[in-house]
């Protein structure tokens, strides 16, 4: 691609300047999913522990979930404000405006890749991590989020553009989404199954479930649904840049 | 030649965002018309069937008054925005020198805005660094690039934001108005930079308010004015079209100043106010503001500025003849009327006043209507707005028809000296000092 220098620096210089000017710096991307962590695992622990019983240990399974799902929120919340903070780059600068969406979602991309630092050995001293062929599955999840992830960003900062009610109507989606998607909770709960149909809608779900396969509970068994979301992501991708290319025109005037 | 920038019959036109722009989201996905929402209602045409060429090499100026579209020019030649009609096609790199340092980000140091807006540009990595150095030291800021830009004072922004634009070697360089970016030596530097581009060969296309530039720099130059292109060409001529342009509108508003400054007066005249006002001048003469007062036995009906030709007008040039013709009508018959005339600076500076009894000119008798002229041979002030006190009173002052600073006029000039007066005057020099052959001063 063209513009991999581009995107390379800025992903960088998106990274540097975030937490330049803080105390704890680079740190901040391993305290705050760690801090995360404890909040939750205290609450479906100790205070409702009821409704975790038999996975063991529970935070751990929790944050095979959050951790992706960090990356997908902080992601697409970015990406759609992109546009927008970028507009004196879009007005002022010949400058291909798809790249500030795509940069969003890799600098967040390598936040996730900081996480998984602490989400390992984690996983190894609970001798939950086999290094077996199962592992390979992790790239492929990884892949398909991403490409999931490309694909929202391009079309909400393109359209946030013109509706800016988008940034609003996002945040309460995606807390909405949180919740139906098996993060906190295991997909293999009684009362979850009940809703299999519902859950199976939700792309996320089968990303979450992917997650926890590989890295938590062993043997994935769910690559297929993996798979049919990659085809779909791609399809989704495709579709979110043709409307990114057909509003870019109209960026420089309305931004 | 082929052309390195070419325009052929180019609108663009800007949707006007007002109030309702989409009503909501909803409405737009309810009548799944995204697209077509996104068509404009009210529109505002920035560019109206432009076309021109710029040869290979040309340094090219766009003149015009704000909002005549320069800017819209350079975006479109810039590929920031597309033409509405018409087409725009440009041979080689360009680097657009629009808005300087756009890329900058506030938090991280000179050293890396560099690398990264140099990236943008279209550099590699490897070219920046080649060039680094040469672009710190052409900013000015070898001591401050590892600080972050957000300490850097708008000057430095600006120089580095220029620096890094000006390296990366483009084919057409598209300038607007930055030449304001620094002090003297930093703009000094900058044309350098820019005489050293057209040497080598390069287009560039400058969008600017200094005339002076143009017509020193331009090897061809172009006028637009409300998004129309008025005249193309040669630079001095399109310049001093432009200018007699700017020039008539001047006029207008001079017009309409003095009209509606004489406008009010006469309103405020009548029913004359309390005891002081109407009859008698303020108490203090140089502290009174515009204004109209008198008994009216002898009214001034009309006041008319002239120039050299006996044209009436508003803009006058320094040096050259100007009268004023006043107009003035008696009631009764009357025998004791002095005619006065006083010239302020926009500053209030009496610059001149005289009238008739000082100058021992006593007219015996006025009946009915008449006229005065007080022309003046060489109009001898500096650049600038000035005003005009007309009077007819009594000798001792007392006075029938005072006009108080009602009527604007302007003097122009090429001569950018300073002060009020301008006296005439010639240089001369011994023979030893020497003068650049060729130079025409007009």
């Amino acid at each position: 691609m063209r513009y991999r220098g581009l995107i390379q620096s800025l992903v960088a210089r998106d990274l540097k300047a975030r937490y330049r000017g803080s105390v704890l710096g680079f740190f901040w991307s391993f305290v705050n999913p760690l801090l995360l962590l404890l909040v939750y695992s205290f609450v479906f622990s100790t205070v409702m522990p009821n409704t975790t019983v038999g996975i063991q240990p529970y935070a751990l399974f929790m944050f095979c979930g959050i951790l992706p799902w960090t990356w997908f929120t902080a992601s697409l919340s970015e990406a759609t404000n992109s546009l927008i903070t970028g507009g004196n780059l879009i007005k002022k600068v010949l400058f291909p405006a798809e790249i500030l969406p795509i940069v969003s979602v890799l600098a967040n991309m390598v936040n996730f890749f900081l996480g998984l630092l602490i989400l390992v050995p984690g996983l190894i001293y609970f001798h939950k991590l086999h290094l077996s062929f199962n592992l390979l599955w992790f790239p492929v999840t990884v892949l398909v989020q991403l490409v999931l992830t490309l694909a929202l960003g391009l079309m909400l900062s393109a359209l946030t553009v013109h509706f800016r009610d988008i940034r609003d109507l996002l945040f309460n989606i995606l807390t909405l989404w949180f919740f139906a998607t098996p993060i906190i909770y295991s997909w293999q709960q009684d009362n979850v199954r009940k809703y299999k149909h519902l859950f199976d809608l939700n792309p996320f779900t089968h990303l979450a479930i992917s997650y926890q396969e590989t890295l938590f509970y062993g043997p994935v068994g769910h690559w297929k649904w993996l798979l049919s979301l990659g085809a779909a992501s791609v399809v989704l991708f495709l579709a979110g840049y043709w409307l990114f290319d057909r509003l870019r025109d109209s960026f420089a005037e309305a931004v | 030649m082929t052309p390195a920038i070419e325009l052929l019959n180019v609108s663009k036109i800007y949707r006007r965002y007002g109030g309702r722009q989409f009503a909501t989201l909803k409405s737009a996905l309810l009548q799944r018309s995204i697209l077509r929402t996104l068509r404009p209602s009210e529109t505002f045409s920035a560019l109206t069937d432009v076309s021109f060429t710029v040869p290979k090499g040309c340094t090219y100026g766009v003149i015009g008054p704000n909002g005549s579209g320069k800017s819209t020019a350079l975006k479109l030649v810039a590929g920031i925005t597309k033409p509405t009609t018409g087409t725009v096609r440009v041979e080689g790199r360009i680097s657009a020198l629009i808005e300087l340092g756009a890329g900058f980000h506030p938090e991280i140091s000179g050293r890396e805005n560099v690398f990264i807006n140099g990236i943008m540009l279209g550099l590699t990595k490897r070219q920046i660094h080649e060039r680094f150095d040469e672009i710190v030291e052409f900013a000015e800021l070898t001591e401050f690039i590892d600080a972050p830009v957000k300490t850097y004072s708008s000057g430095m922004y600006m120089r580095l934001g220029f620096a890094v634009a000006i390296h990366v070697d483009p084919d057409v360089l598209l300038v607007d108005e930055v030449l304001a970016v620094g002090d003297e030596a930093f703009t000094h530097k900058c044309l350098d930079k820019f005489s050293e581009f057209r040497r080598r060969g390069k287009t560039i296309l400058l969008v600017t308010h200094s005339l002076g530039l143009v017509e020193r720099f331009c090897d061809e130059a172009l006028w637009l004015d409300a998004g129309v292109a008025r005249s193309h060409g040669d630079p001095k001529r399109v310049v001093s079209e432009y200018l007699m342009s700017v020039e008539a509108s001047e006029e207008h508003l001079m017009e309409t100043t003095t009209a509606r400054a004489v406008a009010a007066a006469d309103e405020g005249v009548q029913p004359p106010p309390s005891e002081p006002d109407a009859t008698r001048p303020p108490e203090n003469m140089f502290h009174a503001t515009e204004g109209r007062w008198g008994a009216r036995e002898v009214e001034i009906v009309d006041v008319t500025l002239l120039d050299g030709d006996g044209k009436p007008g508003f803009i006058f040039h320094s040096g050259e003849p100007m009268s004023i013709q006043l107009k003035v009508r008696a009631a009764q018959p009357n025998d004791e009327v002095v005619f006065g005339i006083g010239i302020f600076s926009a500053e209030g500076v009496c610059c001149y006043g005289t009238n008739t009894f000082l100058e021992e000119m006593n007219p015996a008798r006025l009946a009915g209507d008449a006229e005065a002229t007080f022309a003046i041979e060489g109009l001898d002030l500096v650049e600038g707005t000035y005003k005009l006190d007309v009077a007819v009173h009594k000798r001792d002052g007392a006075p029938y028809d005072y006009h108080r600073l009602l009527y604007t006029f302007r003097v122009k000039s090429r001569t950018h000296d300073v002060g009020i007066y301008r006296p005439r005057h010639h240089w001369t020099f011994s023979p030893n000092l020497q003068f650049p052959a060729g130079r025409d001063d007009d």
